[in-house]
């Protein structure tokens, strides 16, 4: 296969979702571990039968095939192969940069949808990937380290560009700024609740109600770029500052063991 | 087919046009012409997602150079999934940023940084 085809066939099994090992030797798989070895080996064997292969290794030969026939062939292989191919999941979610993180644990009581929990050593941790919201990167801005990063996000540092000064001070200045605000973030959505509560007990004004919720929103999606949608599958706000009391309460415990055991 | 001494990892990123396509395009084709064994996956973030098996046996198979994203990025892709790379024997080129000719030449030692110290690409 010419170095053309051969481009051209990675990329076609990338885009399927395969992993490409280009070897020199067809015979020696990737790898030392042998249950990592390659699921399916491609190679011009010039229409002659090979060898039989390992166990659970399949062989497509490219003799003659173009490039687009022999992607179909290899996913084809590979599915019967694997039972499958994953399911399509856009790999969204948050990375710590263990090197800034404080284990402040703001990530943990800010994030509505669980995906941080402590380790057993009390440590902050990604837990549950898939609960994320693809696109919405609102607890790396919480995060007053810059220690969170989304590595498909567009800008940076959360991109994983390297954190400047500035960036730093930009984080510094929010949480001064959330401070002044009445402590945290928490505390001030939870009296505009209150508040707005009493307002509308007062006024009965639904309409009012919705206007008050949605300019929240809007001012939400536009400081931390928190997609609309995201935004829409949010739970009501009785439902959200339940979220958040059981969230602060784990926060609060897991910080508590960590200072214990930094005594200890 | 030539085998460098440090394996050659490179990331399709799918799932998101953070990589121009065109970059993406042109470093499988330098990589093709060059005739080099290395290792092509769709998506990094998603191996680390998964806490795939190779992430850790890629960082523990000696050195290695990666054409991603963000090497502080990768470094903690790595870490996600359990997989701790050495520092020293790791270096990272950015498609997202940097031109596909200056991550060919990076990851055939075409830039002269084959030795210790890094000329090209970012040592973690």
């Amino acid at each position: 296969m010419n170095s053309a085809d051969r481009a051209t066939l990675t990329r076609l099994l990338l885009e399927r979702g395969l992993e490409v090992s280009c070897r020199q030797d067809a015979a020696a798989p990737p790898g030392h571990d042998p249950s990592l070895a390659a699921s399916v080996l491609v190679a011009n064997f010039g229409g002659v039968r090979p060898p039989a292969p390992a166990s659970g290794v399949r062989i497509v030969d490219s003799e003659g095939i173009d490039p687009a026939s022999l992607a179909v062939a290899i996913e084809r292989e590979a599915d019967q192969s694997s039972g499958g191919a994953p399911a399509a999941w856009k790999p969204w979610f948050p990375v710590i940069d263990y090197s800034r993180c404080t284990n402040c644990m703001q990530c943990l009581s800010f994030c509505l949808f669980e995906v941080y929990g402590v380790s057993a050593e009390s440590k902050i941790q990604v837990q549950h990937q898939s609960n994320c919201k693809t696109d919405c990167p609102a607890c790396s801005r919480v995060c007053p380290e810059v220690a969170i990063m989304f590595p498909k996000y567009r800008h940076g540092p959360i991109n994983g560009e390297e954190v400047k000064a500035d960036d730093v001070r930009r984080e510094a200045m929010k949480v001064d700024i959330s401070a002044l605000l009445g402590g945290d973030v928490y505390a001030l959505l939870r009296d505009r609740s209150v508040k707005a509560k009493s307002r509308f007990s007062k006024e009965r004004d639904d309409e009012r109600a919705l206007k008050e919720r949605q300019s929240c929103l809007i001012a939400l999606q536009r400081d931390l770029d928190v997609p609309a949608e995201v935004l829409a599958a949010l739970p009501s706000p009785e439902e959200i500052l339940a979220k958040v009391e059981a969230a602060r309460v784990r926060a609060l415990a897991a910080s508590e063991t960590a200072s214990l055991d930094t005594k200890d | 087919m030539t085998t460098h001494a440090a394996r050659i990892l490179y990331c399709h990123c799918a799932f998101a046009r953070v990589v121009p396509p065109e970059v993406k395009a042109a470093v499988l084709t330098g990589l093709s012409e060059a005739d080099v064994e290395f290792d092509a996956v769709p998506d990094l973030c998603e191996m680390a997602a998964r806490g795939d098996a190779r992430l850790r046996e890629l960082a523990a198979d000696g050195p290695l150079k990666i054409a991603a994203c963000y090497p502080r990025a990768v470094k903690w892709l790595f870490a996600a999934a359990g997989a701790e790379l050495p520092e020293r024997a790791v270096r990272v080129w950015n498609m997202r940023v940097e031109p596909a000719a200056a991550v060919i030449d990076g990851l055939l030692d075409r830039d002269g940084s084959a030795g210790d110290a890094p000329v090209a690409g970012r040592s973690l």
